[in-house]
C-alpha cells in the first residue's frame, strides 16, 4: 500500500471498472478482467451483463469465481446456454460489447499471447493457450485489456498471436476482414493507454496518482509514446474501493475454505 | 442402448488401447471417476480430446497414457499452468505426446459437427491468430454465397466420451443441469458413451420438459458413483473443491510428489472413495 492509501494493483482494476457502461455486453476473462467486471457491476454498472465462457450469461457473483465455470455464475445467471450456443449465437452473433481480456505476453498494438514462451514446437514455456480468446478477439465490438506492466509482459514482439489485436498497427485489422473495433482500451496497474487513431500504437493518455513517465517506461519492453495532453487517473473513491476489498475479501474466503465460505456472507447482489 | 454397468466393467468394454477419447464437462460435472478409472486399467497411446484439459489430462499425461493431445485451454482454471502438460510438452517426461490445439469456439464447432454427423466445422474464427500457421487442421474455405472466408476444422468423432451427470432414470435416460457444457455434443459425436451420475431415480417426472436430457438410446452404460466429478462439482449435489485445485499445483509441480498421489489417491483407490470425499461440500439443505 502506497501512502495514497491504495495499491497500484487496485488503481487498475477500478480505473477498468469505471470504463464499462450499464448496457454493456461483457465477455469476461478470468483474473484481473473478473475483478474489474463485476466492481462495475457492484457499483455504477448495475445491470451490466456478464458472460463468462462457459454459458452463464447476465451472472451476477457475490465471490469472484476461481474458474469460468463455477456454480455460483450459473446460480445467478439470467440464463446458461451450451458452450456452442455461446460462441455461435453469443459471440459470434455479434452480441458481445466488450471482451474484456488479460494477457502474459502484448505488445504496442495490443496482440496478445497466452500459449507459448519461445518457439511454438519447442517451448520455453507452455503456457495455456487461447481459449476462447482468438474469436473474443475478432468478434466483440471492443477490446479492453488489463495487466501489469513488466518488461516481460509488455514486449516488442510476442513469441506468439494467441489472439489479432491491430497486427502491424494501420489498417491491418480491416484489411484481414475483421470488421470489429479490435483493442481500444488498454489499463495497467500504471497508466491508461488508447491506441492512436492512425498507427493504432497504443499511446499512454492517463498515468494513475503519483506514477511517473519513467516508471511507465522502465516497466515496458517498447519505447513509450505519450498523448500530447497525459492526465492523471482520478483517484479510487472510497466506495470503489470498499467494494473492490470488501468482494476479493468475500472471494479469498470462499477460495481458502471448501467452496462454501460465500454462503456465509450476506448477499450483495443487485437482482 | 444404456446398459447399468459398475464403473469398473462400463472402463473395460468401452476404451481400448489407442482410441480417440473425450473426457468431457466445462468446469462443471468433469468425469473424475471415469479417468480415475482409466488410469488404473492403464489404457495407452490414447488421443486425448477435450476442451479445457484441467486436472484430469494431467493425470493422464503424467501416467504416460498420452499419445496426442486435443485441446483448446490447457490450465489449471484459475490457479495456473498445467505442470504435468508442461513437464511432457517441454521436456518430453513421461513422453512427448504430439499436439494439436484450437480455441474453444473451434473445438465447441467441432463437437457439435461430430455431433451432426457432418465432417467438418465452418465459423467465423481464427482470423489473425497464430495457431492458423501451426495447426494443419485449421483451413479456410470461401461461402459459396458470399465468398467471406471462414475457418474450417474437423469434426470430433471420438471412440468413446465420458461424462458426468446429475440423474439417471431406471430406463437409462440421463439428465444434465446447470453448466451443460458441452456434454451433450461430445456423447452425440461418439461412438460409444459411458456417463456417470450421481444417482438413479425412479423417474424424470418432476422435471421442466426444456431439461437437457441425453435419451438412453445415446448411451452406451451408465455407471452410478457420488462425488464421481470431484474435484469439480456437480449443481445441486455439491460444491466445487477449490483448494484441491490449489492444491494440485503444488502436487503435480514435481514428478515424486505426483506420482506418489497417483498412488495413495487414484492406483489404490476406487469409484467408492469419491463419496467420501464430497461429503464436507454438499450444500446444507
Amino acid at each position: 500500500m502506497s501512502d495514497l492509501g491504495f495499491t497500484p494493483d487496485e488503481v487498475m482494476t477500478i480505473a477498468a471498472a469505471r470504463a464499462l457502461k450499464n448496457d454493456d455486453v461483457c465477455f469476461v476473462g478470468i483474473g484481473a478482467p473478473s475483478a474489474a467486471c463485476n466492481v462495475a457491476r457492484l457499483t455504477h454498472a448495475p445491470d451490466i451483463t456478464l458472460i463468462y465462457e462457459s454459458g452463464t450469461i447476465g451472472t451476477a457473483p457475490d465471490v469472484l469465481p476461481l474458474s469460468i465455470g463455477d456454480g455460483e455464475l450459473c446460480d445467478t445467471a439470467v440464463t446458461t446456454v451450451s458452450v456452442p450456443e455461446m460462441f455461435r449465437y453469443w459471440l459470434q452473433g455479434g452480441r458481445v460489447t466488450i471482451g474484456f481480456l488479460g494477457a502474459a505476453q502484448l505488445d504496442k498494438f495490443g496482440n496478445i499471447n497466452t500459449t507459448v514462451i519461445g518457439d511454438y514446437e519447442t517451448p520455453k514455456t507452455r503456457l495455456p493457450g487461447g481459449g476462447g480468446a482468438p474469436e473474443i478477439a475478432s468478434s466483440s465490438g471492443e477490446i479492453y485489456i488489463t495487466m501489469k506492466q513488466t518488461k516481460r509482459g509488455m514486449v516488442d514482439k510476442i513469441d506468439f498471436f494467441t489472439s489479432f489485436g491491430h497486427g502491424t498497427g494501420g489498417k491491418d485489422r480491416e484489411n484481414l476482414g475483421i470488421k470489429t473495433k479490435g483493442p481500444t482500451l488498454l489499463i495497467t496497474d500504471l497508466a491508461i493507454w488508447k491506441p492512436d487513431s492512425e498507427t493504432k500504437e497504443f499511446t499512454v493518455v492517463s498515468m494513475h496518482p503519483g506514477v511517473t513517465r519513467e516508471q511507465v517506461q522502465e516497466t515496458c519492453g517498447w519505447p513509450v509514446k505519450f498523448a500530447d495532453q497525459v492526465e492523471v487517473t482520478p483517484a479510487p473513491d472510497e466506495t470503489e474501493l470498499k467494494t473492490l476489498r470488501d468482494l476479493q475479501a468475500r472471494t479469498k474466503a470462499a477460495h481458502e475454505g471448501t467452496g462454501r465460505g460465500k454462503n456465509k456472507f450476506g448477499s450483495q447482489r443487485d437482482g | 442402448m444404456a446398459t447399468f454397468q459398475d464403473l469398473k466393467t462400463a472402463v473395460a468394454e468401452n476404451l481400448h488401447d489407442g482410441d480417440v477419447v473425450a473426457f468431457e464437462g466445462f468446469t462443471h460435472l468433469i468425469p473424475h471417476a471415469a479417468a480415475h478409472e482409466a488410469i488404473r486399467q492403464g489404457r495407452k497411446d490414447l488421443t486425448l480430446v477435450r476442451m479445457t484439459p484441467d486436472v484430469i489430462y494431467d493425470q493422464m499425461i503424467g501416467m504416460g497414457m498420452a499419445k496426442k493431445l486435443v485441446f483448446s485451454y490447457a490450465g489449471n482454471p484459475g490457479v495456473g499452468l498445467l505442470r504435468r502438460l508442461r513437464d511432457a510438452v517441454e521436456n518430453g517426461w513421461p513422453n512427448r505426446p504430439e499436439v494439436e490445439e484450437h480455441s474453444h469456439a473451434a473445438m465447441a464447432n467441432a463437437y457439435e459437427a461430430g455431433a451432426s454427423g457432418l465432417p467438418c466445422a465452418i465459423f467465423r474464427g481464427y482470423l489473425g491468430a497464430g495457431l492458423e500457421q501451426v495447426n494443419p487442421n485449421i483451413k479456410r474455405v470461401a461461402c459459396p454465397f458470399t465468398g467471406e472466408m471462414l475457418a474450417a476444422v474437423p469434426s470430433v468423432r471420438p471412440d468413446v466420451t465420458f461424462i458426468h451427470a446429475q440423474k439417471a432414470d431406471r430406463k437409462g435416460n440421463v439428465l444434465v443441469e446447470g453448466i451443460i457444457g458441452i456434454q451433450k455434443e461430445a456423447v452425440l459425436a461418439a461412438k460409444r458413451a459411458v456417463v456417470t451420475v450421481e444417482e438413479i431415480v425412479e423417474d424424470f417426472d418432476d422435471v421442466h420438459p426444456n431439461a437437457c436430457i441425453l435419451p438412453r438410446w445415446t448411451v452406451s452404460a451408465i455407471c452410478e458413483v457420488p462425488g464421481g466429478a470431484h474435484p469439480s462439482y456437480a449443481h445441486g449435489y455439491y460444491d466445487r473443491d477449490n483448494k484441491s485445485y490449489l492444491d494440485w499445483d503444488k502436487i503435480a509441480a514435481e514428478r515424486d510428489s505426483f506420482q506418489a498421489w497417483m498412488q495413495d489417491n487414484v492406483l489404490n483407490a476406487g469409484p467408492q472413495d469419491f463419496a467420501g470425499r464430497v461429503e464436507h461440500l454438499r450444500s446444507a439443505k
